[in-house]
């Protein structure tokens, strides 16, 4: 069945008929991004003001690739549990040359983790999910649909920003300014921001069809299919991906010198899905053309305009780096902004944002780059490396090697960056969370859930961890005064070592190690990840 | 004889450096390249039985 998209309500805002008071954050954008930055607020208790200029979510399924980060940080968010359990978990991925295969890849899931490798799930189920989780805030969310960003204006403490809604416009006030506008950004454009980057010239077509009959054929569990040069799709490349509710995404691409709008027509595209489902009934769900670039902002910071997600930068889709990127951008700034807008850091803080996510961005660009150079060869030099290599992967295995039809998003590393505190251990510092299972009094939990949200001391072994105001503890195969766990299976103790300590931001990514629970260490490694040095 | 991989993380990295090499490079010059490359890469292994080995690879693997 077709997704029901009902429009979300409208309703005039008070700004119409009278000045509100200044808002503490404005986002601009409800898309998964803005949606997912107002709760991480909220649970941080500050309030957010959510401005979009549309009122029904995504149209078509857009991003559907999640991964394991992503949903480690929506578990923390509350919609986690809910993605898992209605998306599509694939963990088997087919490369074909022509008609062959010419290998396949298993993301065996390590046993240990609450979460696999990667889901798919259509972009609408992400953004409903997450208005429904904003809705259980009604003191501290405010989303308004039909309200469109027209103008802002940096005032140095604050930003004025103007309004168009069906009933007029208004004007507000924010102390901050969060663009998660999207890739078209109107906030970066009035700003004349640079943009810069490489633009690809190849179009691709994505197609979602409804088909009862799987067109994996004998094989039952979803899987990842992708065609160098298909006999159905000669000289181009295919892919072939499983969604929830019987979708499943068709993503071919057609060249550089092929029309866009000619493309996208049902009598075009009916005849390319035929090739590729053979003769099974099918209905076509949504389908875009597309072009794609790679392009990033320098600084995602701008006085008091925040930027976040695809306004700050876009990648090619291969590899899942784009909505991925966007949620571990958010992830970074929550905490960060609801430090300062407590008092409890300095605005510097803010700028660590831009310099850690800025380089989580280069290296999605990096890898997405490459992907995209490897599957659309731009001389005929490239396209005889590029055959060759598959002809070699037949048989060796470091052909299969250099094959790149994606390299699947995993987090970056903030390792040596200003928050981070230099030390040695199995899980360094900069280092984002690996999950583990535990078992505690209150029954089986995991790492992810008990660390993330807050400042947090683990300690792995025998030992007794300090009170220091602003961070929890807790203790992994030990016994003492606060929350302790047993390593399920030992999984968490051969992740992390015996006898190490551990100091997690809230946002999990590792700040500082120590072999001993020295009390000036964690407390110095505490204040420098919440900016003192700045 | 099967190949496996000896690059790891730098797998990604070292074809795009091969790709860049060849930028710009009309079809005659990237195969006087290529060759250069093959006799330059086979003097760095330098071992003779190995490179038969090797060119046996590359010539069955079609």
């Amino acid at each position: 069945m077709a997704y029901d998209y009902a429009p979300y309500p409208y309703i005039a805002p008070p700004g119409l008929s009278g000045p509100e008071p200044r808002h503490p954050v404005v986002i601009v954008g409800a898309g998964p991004i803005g949606l997912a930055m107002a709760v991480d607020l909220a649970q941080q208790g500050v309030k957010s003001l959510v401005l979009d200029d549309n009122n029904v979510v995504s149209v078509g399924s857009r991003a559907i690739c999640w991964s394991k980060r992503t949903l480690e940080i929506f578990d923390r968010l509350g919609v986690g549990e809910r993605m898992l359990e209605k998306g599509v978990t694939w963990k088997v991925g087919r490369q074909f040359h022509g008609k062959d295969e010419i290998y396949s890849f298993d993301l065996l899931p390590e046993p240990g983790h609450k979460y696999p490798a990667f889901i798919n799930l259509q972009q609408y189920y992400v953004e409903q999910y997450l208005v429904e989780r904003a809705q259980e805030f009604p003191d501290l969310i405010d989303l308004r649909f039909l309200n469109k960003v027209i103008d802002h204006t940096d005032r140095g403490d604050h930003v004025e920003l103007t309004v168009e809604t069906p009933d007029g416009t208004y004007t507000l006030e924010a102390e901050w300014y969060i663009a998660c506008d999207g890739a078209g950004s109107a906030t970066r454009q009035r700003m004349n921001l640079a943009f810069d980057g490489q633009t690809f010239e190849e179009h691709f077509l994505i197609v979602d069809v409804e088909m009862e009959t799987s067109p994996f054929g004998d094989h039952d569990t979803p899987e990842r299919w992708f065609w160098f040069a298909p006999p159905f799709h000669p000289g181009q490349s295919a892919l072939l991906h499983k969604q929830p509710d019987n979708i499943y995404r068709i993503d071919l691409q057609l060249g550089p010198d092929t029309d866009p709008k000619e493309e996208a027509t049902e009598e075009k595209v009916i005849p390319r899905i035929k090739q590729i489902v053979g003769d099974a009934p099918f209905r076509l769900d949504w389908m875009s053309v597309y072009k794609f670039r790679c392009a990033k902002l320098d600084r995602f910071v701008h006085g008091r305009v925040l930027f976040v997600g695809d306004s700050a930068h876009v990648v090619s889709p291969f590899g899942a780096r784009g909505g991925n990127g966007g949620v571990q951008d958010l992830d970074n700034l929550g905490w960060k902004l609801a430090a300062v807008l407590r008092g409890d850091a300095p605005p510097a803080l803010i700028e660590t944002y831009s310099e850690e996510r800025t380089h989580g961005s280069a290296e999605n660009i990096l890898n997405s780059s490459r992907a995209t150079n490897f599957m659309t060869p731009k001389s005929p030099i490239e396209a005889l490396f590029r055959d060759e290599v598959l002809t070699l992967s037949e048989r060796h295995p470091f052909a299969r090697r250099l094959i790149n039809s994606g390299r699947l998003s995993l987090p970056c590393s903030l390792e040596g960056m200003t928050l981070q505190t230099a030390g040695d251990a199995p899980v360094p510092p900069g280092a984002v969370i690996t999950d583990a299972p535990l078992t505690g009094a209150n029954g089986d939990t995991w790492l992810i859930r008990e660390v993330q949200g807050q400042f947090t001391l683990v300690g792995f072994g025998d030992m007794a961890l300090p009170q220091i105001d602003g961070i929890a503890r807790i203790g992994i195969n030990s016994r003492g005064d606060y929350p302790c766990f047993d390593a399920t299976d030992g999984h968490a103790i051969r992740r992390y070592g015996n006898a190490h300590i551990y100091l997690f931001r809230p946002d999990g990514h590792v700040c500082a190690v120590f072999t001993t629970p020295e009390v000036a260490a964690i407390t110095a490694a505490m204040k420098n990840a919440m900016g003192a040095a700045l | 004889m099967i190949l496996d991989d000896k690059l790891g993380q730098d797998t990604d990295a070292f074809y795009n450096a091969l790709m860049d090499l060849h930028e710009g490079l009309s079809e005659a010059q990237s195969h006087a390249l290529n060759a250069r490359l093959v006799l330059i890469l086979s003097n760095e292994i330098g071992d003779l039985e190995k490179l038969k080995l090797l060119m046996q690879a590359a010539a069955n693997a079609g």
